[in-house]
């Protein structure tokens, strides 16, 4: 009796309770993201095919990796999809929430016509139709021939192009951040506008003067969840063009993946480990620079 | 002036709606190809709506592949999505309401860690658990796409529901408290009930998310009969299973049929709940 009544009395305690309610993501942390970890984080200073045992080889991996052609050319064509389609994305994202940033009766359809892309862009439904809507014989061509008739039999999927056809659709889902700017811009004070107005600023002014600025922050949160996003696009590049013509769309995810698991030919965990702790590296810095530039150019009041 | 107005609203509205007719096209060519007889989906590219409808597509197309027809895969799917969230619902709550509302020693290290784990998607973590599920004897089974999800590893999922619950007035809490609710009780009975709105949000979210889940069913289902949507959609426009265009149409709009619908229902909800997240971050 007496002992029960104290664990009662435990559980109550704010501290206690505090432990339980957070239990199912210490277990999960430890299980699902700590662990695996710290097991790949061993494995990338080891030679590991998944048939035979792990031997350990020190910096082998890392070192081949600094001379691996491949590694480099994945890390360029990255870089060249989130340099290109991410500022294009938000730009994107921009213009058309400044658009529907007007009332009117049809502008909850406007909203949710530009937004469905975004909600199923993730499918491999639409790889498949991207696939098939890019290729020679596709809608593409067939709509682009009636304005140029030189592109009946453009090959999309040539070496300059492919990644092009990657970026399109990536664009296309701009729709996350078009909602993002519109909920700021109902945010900013319409007192602003006027006083911009009775000092004699137009549209445009005022664009540049009060929308802009009081976006920057805005603008910020949607390039550091987009830029991290395109670091790691994965399932688009794998089904829509697996890395080809010549590896010029190879993701750098995409890579990582064949190096574990190839299609012919022996896997190699311990570099895809590697690889994975690279990429990882990668992606902290590129967000402390882009944290690191947020007070050069984003507004705070 | 209220004549130009007129002029200016009609061109306003027909640039948009161009606009969003051209966002959407896509996918309308895709639904209304997958009515067009197979052999004439390329041949009238360029035209949207179909000369002749036809359900043939649709026939041959829910036939499947390997002996398996598509009912086997939209029930994986199902499966999974439908208990993935529903764990990822119950855990991300329950977490999400004692890190923002009870006070001990190491919440702020474990908020940290939540929001880290929005830094460690799984792109990264593909090969960690791949090896640690490999070693568990999970590959071939549905564990590693069901488990982890009652266990609040998605870091979105406890911020956004944060959020909403600091919008619940503690007083409730207070009140309850007197009564002799214990925080078990307010959990359950006090903050639970007020926080749909945002379980509504998330579990559309995470449905659409493990619907559309490709890489793990790549990873870690090894039997055709257990493949779901993704992999099975991929796998039958493969040109070694024939590639019939008008019937991998037919079953790819099959496929985002879900996720449109829950999107058309509760648009007003997501179209929120994502604001709100923007402007918390």
């Amino acid at each position: 009796m007496e002992k029960k009544r104290s664990l009662r009395q435990r559980l109550g305690d704010e501290h206690v309770a505090g432990y339980i309610f957070s239990l199912p993501f210490i277990i999960g942390f430890l299980m699902f993201m700590l662990i695996p970890m710290v097991m790949s984080l061993y494995l990338s200073f080891c030679k590991y095919d998944i048939q035979n045992p792990a031997t350990f080889i020190g910096l082998k991996n890392y070192i081949d990796i600094f001379h691996d052609k491949s590694f480099w050319k994945a890390l360029r064509v990255t870089c060249y999809y989130a340099l290109i389609g991410t500022p294009l994305k938000v730009i994107f994202a921009l213009i058309v929430a400044l658009i529907l940033a007007r009332d009117t009766k049809l502008t909850g359809f406007y909203r949710a016509a530009y937004y469905l892309p975004s909600i199923i862009g993730g499918s491999v439904a639409v790889a498949i139709l991207w696939r098939r809507m890019f290729e020679p014989t596709g809608t593409i061509n067939a709509i682009l021939s009636v304005v140029f008739p030189g592109m009946t039999n453009f090959n999309w999927f040539g070496e300059k192009s492919a990644i092009w056809v990657l970026i399109v659709l990536t664009v296309w889902q701009f729709g996350s951040s078009m909602l993002i700017f519109l909920s700021a811009l109902k945010q900013i004070n319409r007192e602003l506008y006027e006083a911009a107005m009775v000092d004699g600023a137009n549209k445009w002014k005022q664009f540049w003067k009060v929308t802009l600025p009081l976006l920057t922050p805005t603008v910020f949160f949607n390039l550091v969840q987009q830029t991290i996003n395109s670091f790691l696009a994965f399932t688009q590049s794998k089904l829509i063009t697996d890395g080809q013509p010549k590896d010029s769309t190879l993701f750098y995810t995409l890579y990582v993946y064949r190096k574990a698991f190839p299609n012919m030919g022996k896997s190699q965990m311990g570099y895809a480990s590697a690889l994975a702790w690279i990429m990882l590296v990668i992606i902290s810095c590129v967000t402390a620079l882009l944290f690191w530039s947020r007070s050069k150019w984003v507004y705070e009041d | 002036m209220t004549k130009k107005r007129t002029i200016g609203a009609i061109v306003y509205h027909v640039l948009v709606l161009a606009g969003a007719f051209i966002m959407i096209y896509p996918l309308l060519w895709m639904i209304f190809s997958s009515f067009k007889p197979t052999n004439s989906v390329l041949p009238t590219a360029k035209q949207l709506l179909p000369t002749v409808w036809t359900l043939d597509n649709y026939r041959t197309g829910w036939k499947g592949f390997m002996g398996y027809t598509f009912a086997t895969f939209f029930k994986n799917s199902f499966f999974i999505s439908i208990l993935s969230t529903f764990g990822t619902l119950v855990s991300s709550a329950f977490v999400a309401y004692g890190l923002q509302r009870l006070h001990f020693k190491l919440k702020g290290i474990l908020f940290v860690l939540v929001l880290s784990t929005m830094m460690l998607p799984p792109q990264i973590l593909m090969i960690p658990q791949y090896m640690w599920f490999r070693r568990l004897g999970w590959v071939g089974t549905y564990y590693p796409m069901i488990l982890p999800y009652f266990f609040a590893i998605q870091g979105f999922f406890v911020y956004l529901i944060m959020n909403f619950i600091g919008g619940v007035p503690k007083e409730l809490d207070e009140a309850a408290k007197i009564d002799g609710c214990s925080y078990y009780g307010i959990f359950f009975r006090v903050i639970f009930p007020l926080i749909v709105p945002a379980l509504i949000t998330s579990a559309i979210f995470s449905f659409i998310w493990r619907w559309d889940d490709y890489l793990s069913a790549l990873l870690y289902v090894t039997k055709p009969e257990m493949r779901p949507i993704s992999l099975a959609l991929k796998l039958f426009n493969d040109p070694s299973s024939g590639s019939d265009i008008g019937a991998t149409l037919a079953m790819s709009t099959l496929s985002i049929v879900p996720a449109t619908v829950l999107f058309l229902i509760f648009q007003k909800s997501l179209v929120e709940g994502i604001a709100s997240s923007g402007i918390k971050g």
